[in-house]
C-alpha cells in the first residue's frame, strides 16, 4: 500500500534556481537561505526517508498555462516534463519524471471524491516546480524521485479557498492509501511566504504573520484552513496567497503533525523564504463524503 | 468557505488594499491580449523579433493604444491598471534582462538601491498598508 510519510513546504522563488544554476548558492547573499535546506538534503537522502514519489503542489507562473485555460486544480499524469522557457531560456536541470500510474489513480479517486480535476498529459514545468527540487536535491544528473505535479491557480481570482485546499489534501491522502503498490510518497506544498511583486506596496514582508502560519502547520490545529483570501492579501502581500497551496500538503498529512525542521529567512529577492518539514503523527483523514467514494465497485475500477 | 459569501463584497474588499491591484476576472478580461502578447515572449524566436522592432511586433496584437504605449514605456503600474498581470509582464522585463527585484522596484517610487536596501532590512512593514478605510 502506498503511504504518505512526510510533507515539506518551501518557497519557490525563481532567483533560487538562478543562484543554484550559476553556482552562487553559497555566496554571502544566498548562504543563509541554502543553509536552511542542508538539514533537509541530508534527511531526504536517508534510505528510510527517501521518497519514491513526490506529489508536488505548485503554481504555474504563466508558463504551461496562459490566459486561454485556467484550471483551478490540475494534476500531471504524463511520463515526463521538461523545464519551461520562462523568458530567459529553460533552466539546465534534469527533466522531471512523472508517475503516471499513481497520478491517474489519484486523479480518478479525486474525481469520485467530487474534486473535478483537470488532467494534464503534456506540459513544461516552471520554477514553481523545479526550484523546490533544487532546494531539496541540489543538482543531480537525474532527479532521484518521481514527481506528480499538482498545479493550483493562485494567479487569477478567485483562487481556491484554504478550506478547499485542505479538503483536497485529505482526498489525496485517501487516494494514496488506496493505491496497491508499496510506495513511499511525500507531498510538498510550495510558494510563499509573504511577498508582493506588484504596485506601490511591493516588497511587503510580514514575518510575524509568517511565523503564525508556520506554527499553524504543526499539531492538531486546523485554524489555518479558515483564513479568508482577504487576510492573505492584506497581511502577506498579493503573492502571499500562494500559501493556500501549503494547506493541500497539510491536509494530506492528517489529524496531527510534528515538525522535524523549520527555516525562515528574509529576503530572497522580493520574498520571505519559509521552509518546514513535517511528518504525520496521526495520519487519519475523514472518510470520503461522496456516493462514489463509498461505492466499492467504483473504487475497484480505478 | 470562509470569508464573505457575497461575490460583490468579496471583490469590493480588494479595492481597500493600498497600492495593490488584485488580478480579478475584470482585469483578466481587460488585459487578455496584453497578457497573451507578453506570453508570446516565452519563445526565443519571438523575443528576437520583438527586440528588433517592438512597435511592429505590438501591432500584431489587438491591444488598446494605451496598453501598447504603456508596454513601450515599461510603465508597470499603468500596465497593472490596464489589466496586466505581473507573471505575464515578467516575460517583458525578463526579455529586457531585468530581474524581478529590478522590475518590481520600478513600481514603488524607489530606486533599485533604495528598494533593495529596504528588502535587506526586512522588507516593507504591513503597518499602515493593510486597509485604506481602517487606516491600519
Amino acid at each position: 500500500m502506498a503511504r504518505i510519510t512526510a510533507g515539506i513546504a518551501s518557497s519557490h522563488v525563481p532567483l533560487l534556481g538562478v543562484a543554484a544554476d550559476m553556482g552562487k548558492d553559497r555566496d554571502a547573499y544566498f548562504t543563509p537561505i541554502f543553509e536552511g535546506y542542508d538539514w533537509t538534503r541530508e534527511w531526504i537522502a536517508r534510505p528510510e526517508v527517501k521518497p519514491d514519489v513526490v506529489i508536488l503542489v505548485y503554481n504555474d507562473h504563466a508558463s504551461a498555462f496562459d490566459m486561454k485555460i485556467i484550471p483551478t486544480f490540475a494534476i500531471g499524469c504524463g511520463e515526463r516534463y521538461k523545464p519551461a522557457d520562462e523568458g530567459w531560456g529553460p533552466r539546465k536541470v534534469a527533466d522531471v519524471e512523472g508517475h503516471p500510474d499513481l497520478a491517474w489513480h489519484i486523479a480518478q479517486s479525486l474525481i469520485l471524491d467530487e474534486f473535478d480535476m483537470t488532467i494534464i498529459n503534456e506540459m513544461d514545468v516552471d520554477h514553481g516546480l523545479t526550484v523546490p527540487l533544487t532546494m531539496m536535491y541540489d543538482a543531480p544528473d537525474a532527479w532521484p524521485v518521481k514527481v506528480i505535479p499538482l498545479a493550483v491557480n493562485v494567479v487569477t481570482y478567485p483562487p481556491p479557498s484554504g478550506n478547499r485546499c485542505w479538503a483536497l489534501g485529505e482526498a489525496i491522502a485517501r487516494a494514496v492509501q488506496s493505491y496497491g503498490e508499496d510506495l513511499n510518497v511525500q507531498i510538498w506544498g510550495t510558494g510563499g511566504m509573504s511577498h508582493q511583486l506588484q504596485g506601490p506596496r511591493a516588497g511587503l514582508i510580514n514575518a510575524e504573520w509568517d511565523a503564525m502560519f508556520l506554527d499553524g502547520m504543526v499539531g492538531t490545529t486546523q485554524k489555518l484552513r479558515t483564513i479568508p483570501h482577504i487576510e492573505y492579501l492584506r497581511e502577506t502581500g498579493s503573492e502571499g496567497i500562494e500559501m493556500v497551496m501549503w494547506l493541500i500538503m497539510r491536509g494530506a498529512l492528517g489529524r496531527e503533525t510534528r515538525a522535524l525542521h523549520r527555516h525562515y529567512h528574509v529576503p530572497c529577492s522580493n520574498t520571505a523564504i519559509g521552509h518546514i518539514v513535517l511528518e504525520p503523527v496521526d495520519g487519519t483523514v475523514p472518510p470520503s463524503p461522496t456516493v462514489e467514494g463509498n461505492n466499492a465497485a467504483a473504487q475497484a475500477a480505478i | 468557505m470562509s470569508g464573505p459569501r457575497d461575490i460583490h463584497e468579496y471583490l469590493g474588499a480588494f479595492e481597500d488594499i493600498p497600492g495593490t491591484r488584485v488580478y480579478t476576472a475584470a482585469r483578466a478580461r481587460q488585459g487578455y491580449h496584453l497578457n497573451q502578447f507578453a506570453m508570446s515572449l516565452m519563445k526565443a524566436e519571438n523575443r528576437t523579433r520583438w527586440l528588433a522592432d517592438e512597435a511592429t511586433y505590438l501591432d500584431e496584437w489587438p491591444m488598446t493604444p494605451d496598453q501598447k504605449a504603456a508596454v513601450l514605456a515599461r510603465d508597470y503600474n499603468l500596465l497593472l491598471d490596464l489589466g496586466g498581470n505581473i507573471y505575464f509582464l515578467a516575460k517583458v522585463f525578463s526579455t529586457d534582462g531585468l530581474s524581478f527585484l529590478q522590475a518590481v522596484s520600478t513600481m514603488t517610487g524607489m530606486s533599485v538601491e533604495e528598494y533593495s536596501a529596504m528588502m535587506n532590512a526586512g522588507g516593507r512593514s504591513p503597518e499602515g498598508v493593510r486597509s485604506i478605510k481602517e487606516n491600519r
